[in-house]
């Protein structure tokens, strides 16, 4: 009940200070709009020559896209504002001020900025997801509702999980924001399903940068391709990571020594 | 905009060199920011090599005259080619300006493009190197074929080197648009979209329908990245060759004109508050 009430006390502090600054909604809007137009018209000439793509067909694609962006909205909303802003406050010794209140330093930290103008990616990409669903029609059964859910929710925490390890590194070292940008740019790769990759590349936006846990595989799920085993290890690797994001902030917490007198 | 002091071809000469040091040391220090650059400017090309080869081999082989080997040569040409013709000058100037860091350049006595030039021609001898042994790779990895004519090699040369003036002096027009408005980021983004579709990025320009292929024919885009790409591939006829080469020549002509025109406004509006 706390957290939810500090949830919703940040989110509108956030707000408040955000829609200071109107004008960059329309901006946000405009650019948002002309990325979805962007993705959309690329599957367009793509499939103007083909209509499947290495066994996705077009409405499977929509899907992704759709995945695609409510992931990156999730990115951008408020995982990345707040990782940002961790590892500036790690920098500054800012941290302090986190730490010295009573709550969870990890809950806190990850909520601390909401940048609420990126939800129009998140509605954007609800947007695309639900025109593919139904062009795809009666083929999505409640089991691949249900899967879908599940793997998308996995695939949030994993990429929350991994944001906040990369981030945590910066109590051990001075420059991190670069290996968050890495990130950034492999996730692009994503707005294709990493099955198409040759095999090195698929391995290493599975395993060792999990895109294809954050896009492709919740839109597999949803378009009914997906089998138990890759269900169970986006779960598994959820839980896995989190736990593991756990250790190292609270190990890195342990290294903090603030930056003050 | 000549204000003076560089008279002979040797103090140009001169000042190129003194600029290609600075900025060297200078890149040395941000081999990270390098780096994932990098990254990016391999990851995409290879997506869209990827794509482009998953379609052709689908299609039985051939997708607009064009096989998996050719998608696997026009992208990793492209990648390389990209990387000559690339700048971040619109990032730059937007911090420039917020900054107040111009002010330094409009004291010295020669037109701020000559650093500008300098500054990205010396990053590019850094990361060519290693961007050239990485489209080794590829090919190892994605078989490139390609009908290679001597001539067409040839003409090549001069293409690359209009295409990165092209590309610079448009660019750096555009980048003046940060001492009007601070919203550079949505210029910067339509205009990437534009280049995405119209400079062969997304696919190679003879895929498109004929009214697009019109379209990119008469803007510049084609000419900073395509252009070079298709003509390298022994993909263009001598006659289109030629055009290709003309318009080129204009644009440089061109956008020459739209720098100094621009410039002369830019640095009206400009103020910067000081110590």
């Amino acid at each position: 009940m706390n957290t939810l009430r500090l949830l919703y006390t940040f989110f509108r502090v956030n707000v408040l200070s955000e829609t200071a600054y109107r004008v960059n909604f329309f901006v946000q809007l405009f650019q948002s709009l002309l990325e979805l137009g962007t993705s959309l018209a690329g599957l367009a000439v793509i499939f103007s020559f083909t209509d499947s793509l290495g066994g996705w067909g077009v409405d499977e694609m929509l899907a992704l896209v759709g995945v695609y962006f409510l992931i990156g909205g999730l990115i951008s909303l408020f995982i990345q504002p707040g990782m940002s802003a961790l590892i500036d406050s790690v920098r500054d010794g800012t941290l302090d001020f986190m730490l010295t209140k009573p709550e969870d330093s990890q809950l806190l930290v990850s909520i601390q900025r909401v940048a609420i103008f990126s939800i129009i990616d998140l509605l954007l990409g609800m947007g695309v997801l639900i025109a593919a669903l139904v062009r795809l029609g009666g083929r999505i059964g409640s089991g691949e509702a249900l899967a879908f859910a599940g793997t998308l929710l996995a695939g949030g925490i994993i990429v929350y999980s991994f944001w906040l390890i990369l981030a945590s590194l910066s109590f051990w070292f001075v420059r991190v924001e670069n290996l968050l940008e890495i990130f950034r740019s492999m996730y692009e790769a994503g707005r294709w399903p990493v099955s198409l990759y040759p095999g090195w590349l698929r391995f290493g936006l599975t395993f060792i940068v999990p895109v294809a846990f954050a896009t492709t595989i919740p839109a597999q799920a949803l378009t009914g391709r997906l089998n138990g085993w890759t269900f169970l290890g986006a779960a598994g690797l959820a839980v896995v990571l989190f736990i593991l994001g756990r250790l190292i902030w609270r190990l890195g917490l342990r290294r903090y020594s603030g930056a003050s007198a | 905009m000549d204000r003076i002091g560089l008279d002979s071809f040797r103090d140009w000469v001169e000042l190129y060199r003194q600029q290609f040091k600075t900025t060297f040391a200078t890149m040395l220090q941000y081999r990270a920011s390098l780096f994932i650059w990098m990254i990016s400017s391999i990851l995409e090309p290879v997506v869209y090599l990827i794509v482009w080869s998953t379609v052709s081999s689908g299609k039985g082989g051939s997708v607009g005259n064009y096989t998996p080997g050719n998608f696997a040569a026009y992208y990793i040409v492209f990648m390389l080619v990209n990387q000559v013709t690339y700048t971040w000058i619109m990032y730059e100037y937007e911090y420039r300006v917020r900054q107040g860091y111009l002010s330094f350049a409009l004291v010295k006595p020669v037109h701020p493009i000559h650093s500008d030039i300098a500054d990205n021609l010396s990053s590019k001898v850094i990361t060519l190197p290693i961007l050239l042994l990485v489209a080794g790779g590829l090919a190892l990895i994605f078989h490139p074929t390609a009908d290679l004519k001597p001539w067409a090699i040839l003409a090549f040369i001069p293409s690359l080197v209009l295409a990165f003036l092209v590309s610079f002096l448009v660019e750096w027009t555009l980048a003046l648009a940060a001492f009007w408005t601070t919203r550079v980021s949505a210029i910067n983004q339509v205009y990437f979209v534009l280049m995405l579709f119209l400079s062969g990025q997304i696919a190679p320009i003879s895929l498109f329908p004929g009214w697009l292929q019109t379209i990119a024919a008469v803007l510049p885009f084609r000419y900073m990245l395509g252009f070079p790409v298709e003509l390298v591939l022994g993909r263009l006829t001598p006659l289109q060759a030629v055009e290709g080469l003309a318009a080129q020549v204009v644009w440089v002509f061109l956008s020459v004109g739209l720098v100094r025109l621009v410039w002369r406004a830019a640095v009206r509006v400009y103020s910067a508050v000081g110590t």
